[in-house]
């Protein structure tokens, strides 16, 4: 249901397009260049159940009548627009913004400027930073001079050049009317995987929306004035946009005093590749500011301090409560994620989460045996309601047992099994599908062992389980790439941590046991690595998309061995190490 | 007479008392007086400008001082090569910034009694600072009740290590010379001379009795240097020892030190007296009733 209907504004007319109940909230949806409102068709269809859902084409595109002037795209005149469209639209209450590229630059120009005050109750904004934003940003680098900003500098200019290119005479709307037009459903799909039906206004919204470019961007960018606002920001960003690069938007805070953030592994047409989670986010949003209750996402969304590298994130680390699992969890939360520590250790995990506090994170703890289906099942669910999910999960929780396999009884292995594989089978199965529900990607990093490519008889049944660990983690990779989500494998040496405390030696008697353990113990502080190299490598795998990581010499000598010189390994393997 | 062999009597105890309020008073009088821009240098000089003007003859070491991500002993000052001496230790050109963590260490003598106190602060206000302050109580109450216990001085240790492992933190201790969680303090003999050697800023006499003490327990069987090594597999021997238990997290470190006293049946500490247990008591932290850490009934 969308009926067009015009209204006069300005010397032009505008189309308006409407969906849904008219005596609800309404929800005003602005597109960009070099688009028109049916950009939003499928947005508008889904919002349009819940709210009155209004779209426009903006002045020179679709079904809106063009003045001819340069000057007459000046953003003045489209804030002029905007405030007709309102007025009609929603005269009594004020209406809840949502601008994408130009129409998102516009609506920066409508909360910054006092004449639409206290008309917009809260404004989404995707791919299209405030003109004035930007400039103060690009003053601010050449300010500098520093070579890092300058090579931000260098970056964002290399994704604008079309911007400059827009200012030649004649050029770009010449190649429009030469058959771009044809060609740009073609194109959209060719780079950004996007199918959509070729749009009969196509070759009027880029010719006419060059004029947008030409009448605004030179005086904005080069002559910035201050602009603020006290309305509610949500802001999403597309990390995959070849057209708008995210490093003006840090700045964003300095501007907006009450600001949310979703970074989202998406191109520039956010709305047509992805128009589900779009309309959740903006349902999510106007919700909350008609009704005040901030949801878990929306929680962890709201920018409170400077962004860090993994603000937003949410991040789940099993056997949180000490060695490798505490230390990625404080390194998760030195990278502003909101962390959640997992431990049997209801005491440990609460202090691990103390810590991460202590680090400016937020953080939950959970108690959980993560080899207990149901209690796993349970987590998950909780998890899920209570906080969203996950963007990463680190299945670590583990434990030590050595000694002869003829010596390992059933219940050993049973109680080793319970822990070190299905509690990564348990982690990875119900998260996973978490994650691909979502379809927003994510990543799951199981922790293994340098034993996971040593035979050995000294620890036949930890090296097995670790070894099943790692080859879970390689089928499951194969199985979820598709879903974009990416499973890491972490194969530590020797890390001296509190395992070693409580290592099993099967086939010992307590004191035999007591003393091995402080043998283990003496060995583990001798190598000195720390859990904290473990916790770097993850962070760098997760950086630098590998799929697999070992760490310290021990478990990289082994595994090269494995592939190299898998005959000597297995000589070595005779050796008894742990007596 | 060699001191080691003299037992401990009450008036002496209060003259090693009244050396550690001396050092305490002199941290907190310089730690007033810190203001940004200030490097760890002048700190010390200050803390030994007080101590020149107090009659301190002799010292342990000369006065150190630490600031920022040093006090957690990070970069440079952490090398442990060549057993923990490293000229990084020493109070260096770091400056003073608000916010920043400070440790102050000194270890005046007077007349033969000698104290060795550590303090901290901060300029300002740091979260991970009173975490790891008000975290440091554990720490007292567990040598000083193990100590009582007469366990091993290397299984206190230990449990200092897991406590520290629990916490999640690092024990900042083992950055010290030999690992040191504590080492002992002899009475020196009182020459009447306004001043006394030190060399590479530790105070010969004071070294000199430590190296006796450890000449002489590798011959008995006991260790002056109390850390988690088996040389200090034995009870806690009757003397003084200054326990300095050191931790750090991320780039913020916090210790206190102060005098433990150690009899044949019995261990206290010397002084409740000091500047952490008055935090620990202002910030409602204390035990209304210290359990077994009280000197026991005469």
């Amino acid at each position: 249901m969308n009926d067009m209907s015009r209204i006069p504004s300005d010397g032009v007319e505008l189309a308006i397009r409407q969906w849904g109940e008219q005596n609800t909230v309404t929800v005003l949806l602005v597109h960009g260049y070099p688009d028109c409102s049916h950009v939003w068709d499928a947005v508008a269809e889904q919002l349009s159940a819940d709210f009155h859902v209004v779209a426009y084409d903006v002045r020179g595109a679709g079904a809106s009548s063009a003045p001819r002037a340069v000057a007459d795209y000046g953003l003045d005149h489209l804030v002029t627009d905007m405030a007709a469209v309102i007025d009609t639209v929603s005269p009594g209450k004020p209406v809840h913004l949502v601008g994408h590229d130009w129409g998102s630059i516009q609506s920066w120009e409508a909360v910054t400027t006092d004449r639409l005050r206290g008309r917009i109750a809260s404004y989404t904004t995707i791919s299209g930073p405030c003109l004035d934003h930007a400039g103060y940003w690009i003053l601010n680098r050449l300010r500098s001079a520093a070579p890092a900003e300058l090579a931000q500098l260098l970056r964002q200019t290399m994704h604008s050049w079309y911007i400059g290119a827009f200012q030649l005479p004649g050029a770009a709307p010449t190649l429009w009317k030469l058959g771009l037009d044809q060609l740009w459903p073609k194109m959209l799909a060719q780079l950004e995987g996007i199918h959509a039906d070729a749009n009969p206004t196509q070759t009027r919204d880029g010719v006419n929306g060059i004029k947008l470019y030409r009448a605004n961007m030179r005086q904005r960018l080069f002559h910035p004035s201050e602009r603020r606002t006290d309305v509610p920001v949500q802001l999403i960003v597309p990390t995959q946009d070849r057209f708008v690069t995210t490093d003006v938007l840090d700045e964003l805070p300095n501007w907006v005093e009450r600001l949310w953030r979703f970074d989202v592994a998406a191109g520039h047409w956010l709305q047509l590749s992805h128009p589900d989670w779009t309309a959740q986010r903006i349902r999510d949003f106007v919700r909350f500011i008609e009704s005040g209750d901030e949801s878990p996402r929306l929680q962890r969304a709201r920018v409170r301090g400077p962004r860090k590298q993994d603000s937003g994130k949410l991040v789940l680390v099993t056997g949180a409560g000490s060695g490798i699992g505490r230390e990625m969890l404080l390194a998760f939360a030195e990278r502003g994620a909101d962390v959640v520590a997992v431990d049997i250790n209801a005491e440990a995990a609460e202090r691990s989460a103390e810590l991460a506090r202590l680090l400016d994170a937020r953080a939950f703890a959970y108690t959980v045996d993560v080899g207990d289906a149901a209690a796993m099942e349970t987590l998950a669910g909780e998890i899920a309601q209570n906080l969203g999910v996950p963007d990463i999960v680190i299945n670590n929780a583990g434990i030590g047992m050595a000694g002869a396999f003829l010596d390992t009884s059933v219940q050993d292995w049973q109680q080793l099994l319970h822990v070190n594989l299905w509690g990564v089978i348990h982690g990875s199965r119900l998260f996973a599908q978490q994650m691909v529900d979502r379809g927003n990607g994510g990543v799951i990093v199981n922790v293994a062992s340098g034993l996971a490519y040593t035979p050995t008889r000294a620890l036949p049944a930890y090296a097995t389980s670790k070894a099943a660990v790692r080859m879970l983690s390689d089928c499951l990779r194969a199985e979820l790439h598709d879903a974009r989500v990416r499973v890491v494998s972490v194969c530590p040496g020797i890390i001296d941590t509190g395992i070693t405390d409580a290592v099993r030696f099967v086939g010992t008697d307590a004191a035999e046991q007591d003393r091995r353990r402080a043998r283990a113990k003496a060995l583990y502080q001798r190598r000195n690595l720390k859990p904290q190299a473990v916790a770097r490598a993850v962070l760098d795998a997760i950086d630098h998309q590998r799929d697999e990581v070992a760490v310290g010499v021990e478990a990289k000598v082994g595994r090269w061995m494995s592939r190299l010189l898998p005959g000597a390994l297995q000589r070595l393997a005779r050796l008894d190490v742990a007596h | 007479m060699n001191p080691n062999h003299a037992s401990l009597q009450p008036q002496d105890l209060e003259r090693f008392a009244a050396v550690q309020r001396l050092a305490y008073r002199c941290a907190e009088t310089v730690a007033a007086e810190l203001q940004p821009g200030m490097t760890e240098r002048d700190a010390a000089a200050r803390m030994q400008a007080f101590f020149d003007a107090e009659g301190v003859d002799d010292c342990f070491h000369r006065p150190f001082a630490w600031f920022g991500d040093r006090t957690a002993f990070r970069g440079l000052i952490g090398v442990r090569a060549l057993g923990g001496f490293n000229p990084a230790f020493y109070p260096g050109l770091r400056r003073l910034e608000t916010g920043m963590p400070f440790i102050l260490d000194c270890a005046p003598s007077v007349r033969g009694y000698t104290a060795d106190i550590g303090y901290c602060g901060v300029l300002g206000e740091n979260r991970l600072l009173d975490k790891l302050m008000d975290d440091l109580l554990e720490y007292r109450m567990l040598i000083v009740s193990m100590a009582k216990q007469r366990r091993p001085l290397a299984e206190i240790s230990r449990a200092v290590d897991r406590l520290c492992a629990r916490h999640g933190y690092e024990p900042r201790h083992k950055a010290y010379p030999f690992e040191t969680l504590a080492h002992r303090v002899e009475t020196l003999q009182d020459d009447g001379k306004a001043r006394h050697h030190s060399v590479a800023r530790f105070g010969l006499r004071n070294v000199t009795e430590l190296a006796r003490d450890a000449f002489k327990g590798r011959r008995e069987g006991w260790s002056p240097i109390w850390n988690s090594g088996a040389r200090s597999e034995h009870p806690p021997t009757p003397g003084l020892w200054a326990v300095e238990p050191h931790l750090g997290f991320r780039g913020v470190g916090a210790k206190w030190e102060e005098l433990l006293v150690v009899t044949e049946d019995d261990a206290f500490w010397l002084d409740d007296d000091v500047p952490h247990v008055r935090r620990w008591q202002q910030r409602g932290l204390w035990p209304a009733t210290p359990a077994d850490t009280n000197r026991k009934a005469a």
